[in-house]
């Protein structure tokens, strides 16, 4: 038998990583019987899948630049890089 | 089809690239100085010509450069490295008692429904996160690059898996208690 302890580092290691038969089990047995976990278990994949699409919407959110004297001052340096790749070869 | 030049590769896909890093690195001196490095690197690396797919391209040799970055972060506190984090015990076992159960029973919280609600719950989520250890949240936000392959990476970061999943769920833990204090 699971303890909420246990159990919720089985929550926390289940969206990571596919649980074994046995941990499977006994955390679903678990969150059945505890209202806390099962709390807890919901929870946790709720942060996970807001964090998931804010990762992935960053992406595509054109609106965030990189400032452009960075851009300027990369341009510079890959202007660089590019020329010495050359004398190189 | 034409070849693009590294010059392309700023100007296509540098903004993405920042945003990338931005994300993980949540700074954005950090994430300028990855993407530098990103696009030298891709520069002197000897198969960049006529890529199809250069953002992906791109974007994995950035997901090395971050690791990196995190790396040389945590050399620079030479008193807290990334597996002393881990031995700090104290941090979980505050939410459970000696007999395994809850101190403080988790409380019930709606979860966000629409857009607008969405996007709340985001603007507290990531000041919670800011109130994390930083090496908590960087892993935290690293998660997906760490399913790319676990073993190197922790590797590369000098924790093991197991102290990379130990992290991950103090992370959680502490993520889901300050929402629960500020979420309504």
């Amino acid at each position: 038998m699971l303890t909420c302890k246990q159990a919720s580092e089985l929550v926390s290691q289940s969206l990571d990583r596919t649980l074994t038969r046995s941990e499977r089990w006994s955390l679903r047995f678990h969150l059945l019987i505890c209202v806390a976990c099962a709390r807890f278990n919901r929870q946790l994949h709720t942060i996970q899948t807001v964090i998931d699409k804010w990762l992935s919407d960053t992406g595509q959110n054109e609106h965030l630049q990189m400032p452009l004297q960075a851009k300027a001052r990369m341009s510079q340096a890959l202007e660089s890089e590019i020329a010495a790749s050359r004398h190189k070869s | 089809m034409s070849n693009q030049t590294p010059h392309d590769w700023l100007n296509e896909h540098g903004d993405y690239l920042y945003r990338f890093a931005l994300a993980r690195l949540r700074d954005s001196h950090l994430a300028e100085d990855v993407v530098q490095e990103t696009l030298l690197a891709a520069i002197q690396s000897q198969s960049y010509e006529g890529k199809s797919a250069p953002r992906t391209w791109l974007t994995g040799i950035l997901k090395h450069k971050i690791i990196d970055s995190i790396r040389k972060q945590s050399r620079e506190m030479p008193c807290e490295d990334l597996s002393q984090t881990v031995a700090d015990e104290g941090a979980v076992d505050e939410f459970f008692n000696e007999r395994g159960h809850w101190a403080d029973r988790p409380q019930a919280w709606v979860a966000p429904e629409d857009e607008l609600e969405q996007k709340q719950f985001l603007v507290i989520l990531q000041d919670c996160m800011d109130r994390l250890p930083i090496k908590l949240s960087r892993l935290f936000l690293m998660r997906e690059i760490l399913e790319d392959d676990n073993q190197a990476i922790c590797k590369e970061l000098g924790i093991s898996p197991t102290n990379a999943w130990v992290m991950l769920y103090r992370a959680r833990m502490g993520l889901r208690k300050c929402l629960e204090l500020h979420w309504l």
